[in-house]
């Protein structure tokens, strides 16, 4: 299977995970090796940089793991600019997820501040990935200043609600021209592979592995199902019709 | 404008009586609704819904999880002053009582924090009385600036501010501010209150909303539970909580749930809320704003918080002194009051990993101040 390619990386794995809400870091590491997964976000709010023995990153050091810091917590685009250059320097990587979330209830992303920062970590060699409500014009604005993927909502985050914004991502996906990663909101297993029959390029998901009763079990259903999902895609599905095609009523006197 | 417009179309007796006029049919709509409005808090914190508390205490689990996963925060008291102009008849720094009063000089508070940090902690939370001449804005400032290079979140529960002050503190990296209204019942509040700045009831009651206006971070809110009917006063703080909340969209929201306890020269009001209570009140806020914080103290026993972990809490602190120096520059200085559970921030943090969720150490960055 084609390999997704974002930046100057190649991902065999089309699963990205978070690492926040697990019980244990000992139980988020298993999930994330069951997953399969090579690009995990961390938030740097929860990073102590000053100790060189961080829980959370010392149970992430693999060879396949790539770290995705991100900037949960700025409320602004100074906030999180300022973010992301101290996740550069202290976690080595110039890759970022970009989150803003002014909104503190339901963590809705800010499209003015987000197309802000990306412009300008963009002009700093950040490769940048920013969380964003489904919104297809963003998409394209964000392209246009440089932006390495877009990771639209697949409903609020930590939801567990699934694809409500479907007839946007479908937009977002029909003309994008970097890849569409679905972030939040995917609560199940059939939601990924939901997101990836649509050709989502790769989808994102946390809460629904990091409070399963079993996360480790749980992180390898979302693997199979994204895995299920692309192949389904690259297969192309059969279209839905919903009328009998055998007469054409209108047309027939054409012969 | 503030609260006290919304809370002078109040009236504390019909509210009460609306509370405890709630029937278990209530209750049932409330625990079924997908959007619990202020009217089924009123349901879930009533006697009508104690018979439906462990259910409650499913879904409080449930939320709560989906929110802010299998974690507890873990943060620290730090008192910086005993000093207090204030009376308030249940409260250990109280002005009438004769004790020995102190305020922690830049160098104790120094090694203050050189001890606290060895405990493992990233968050603390400053606490003083009221003494505007000697412990005031230039002052906090001046110990945030101490502190800030040691810990990733620094919180303050102090006198009412200024909004300008608040600002003040924002810029220099405070992140929280915590005010707690003690009770809502105005005609009461005056009687435990009588002499001090804190005797004015609305300054007090508009304070979140400097707060809110000055755009800090987080707003803590609470009743001091055992003042008067615990059921009335926490309808009254899930309302100031919905109305800021709707106002200052950009800050986040905790709650706090203190229950009297002992403290030098204070006599406990009779009647305070009981365990099985306290959990009802907790479940109930819960179901009713799934993403504020809410915290629990060494106020409450060992056995409590045992048990607490996964009922819907979010944060709790630990290894805590309630004394200015408690912790290595004058461990017999006064305290505010007694706390319940002694065990250490090691201690509790195992106690967290022991119930399967991950401790908390830090959750900010100094860098978004």
């Amino acid at each position: 299977m084609k390999k997704l390619v974002i930046g100057d990386k190649e991902f065999g794995s089309r699963l990205f995970l978070g690492t926040g809400k697990f019980g244990s870091a000992k139980l988020m590491e298993e999930a994330v090796l069951a997953s399969g997964s090579e690009l995990v976000t961390v938030a740097l709010k929860r990073v102590d940089l000053e100790t060189e023995t961080d829980v959370l990153l010392s149970h992430l050091h693999h060879p396949h793991i790539n770290l995705l810091p991100n900037t949960s917590g700025a409320r602004n685009a100074k906030e999180a600019i300022l973010a992301a250059q101290l996740a550069r320097e202290a976690i080595e990587t110039n890759w970022l997820k970009l989150e803003i979330h002014p909104d503190p209830k339901y963590l809705m992303p800010d499209p003015i501040e987000t197309l802000k920062a990306t412009e300008e970590l963009a002009k700093l060699g950040f490769i940048v990935l920013p969380y964003i409500h489904a919104d297809p014009v963003l998409c394209k604005r964000l392209e246009d200043v440089g932006t390495a993927a877009v990771m639209p909502l697949g409903s609020p985050i930590g939801s567990n609600k699934g694809l409500k914004t479907i007839d946007f991502l479908e937009i977002i996906i029909g003309q994008s021209t970097v890849p569409v990663i679905i972030d939040a909101g995917i609560g199940a297993p059939s939601d990924a592979a939901w997101a990836m029959e649509l050709g989502a390029d790769a989808v994102l998901v946390n809460t629904a592995i990091a409070v399963a009763g079993n996360p480790v079990d749980m992180a390898k259903a979302f693997k199979l199902a994204v895995e299920a999902g692309r192949m389904a895609y690259l297969a192309k599905l059969g279209k839905l019709s919903v009328v009998a095609e055998a007469s054409s009523p209108l047309t027939a006197f054409l012969g | 404008m503030g609260f006290k417009e919304t809370y002078d179309l109040q009236n504390w007796g019909e509210a009460k009586s609306s509370i405890y006029d709630k029937t278990s049919r209530d209750v049932e709509v409330a625990l079924a609704s997908g959007h619990r409005s202020i009217e089924d808090f009123k349901a879930l914190i009533s006697p009508a819904a104690k018979p439906y508390i462990e259910h409650m205490a499913q879904l409080s689990h449930r939320l709560t999880q989906k929110r802010f996963g299998k974690t507890i925060q873990l943060f620290v008291p730090m008192y910086l002053s005993n000093e207090c102009n204030n009376i308030c008849t249940y409260c250990g720094f109280s002005f009438d009582h004769r004790i020995k009063r102190k305020t922690l000089t830049d160098d104790e508070i120094l090694r203050e924090i050189t001890e606290i940090k060895k405990q493992g902690f990233n968050h603390i939370l400053l606490v003083t009385g009221e003494a505007n001449h000697t412990v005031h804005v230039d002052y906090f400032k001046k110990a945030i600036e101490i502190i800030k290079p040691h810990f990733a979140n620094i919180s303050i529960e102090v006198q009412p501010l200024e909004q300008k002050e608040y600002e003040e503190l924002n810029t220099a990296g405070m992140y929280a501010v915590l005010v707690y209204q003690e009770t809502y019942n105005k005609a009461r509040y005056g009687e435990y209150h009588p002499k001090g700045k804190k005797s004015n009831f609305y300054y007090r009651l508009d304070t979140p909303d400097r707060i809110g206006a000055a755009g800090v971070h987080k707003i803590g809110l609470g009743a001091l539970l055992g003042l008067d009917d615990w059921r009335t006063d926490s309808f009254f703080c899930a309302l100031h909580l919905d109305y800021l909340q709707k106002r200052y969209w950009q800050t986040k929201y905790s709650i706090s749930f203190p229950r009297i306890r002992p403290a030098e020269g204070v006599t406990v009001p009779e009647g305070v809320i009981s365990d099985k209570e306290l959990v009802q009140l907790i479940c109930a806020y819960r179901l009713f704003n799934e993403d504020v914080e809410l915290s629990i103290s060494t106020r409450e026993s060992e056995q409590f918080r045992n048990h607490i972990i996964k009922l819907g809490v979010t944060s709790m602190s630990a290894g805590s002194k309630t004394n200015p120096g408690g912790y290595t520059v004058d461990p017999e200085s006064l305290e505010q009051f007694e706390i319940s559970d002694e065990r250490s921030a090691l201690q509790i943090a195992e106690l967290i990993s022991s119930n399967e969720y991950e401790p908390v150490w830090k959750d900010w960055d100094r860098s978004f101040v």
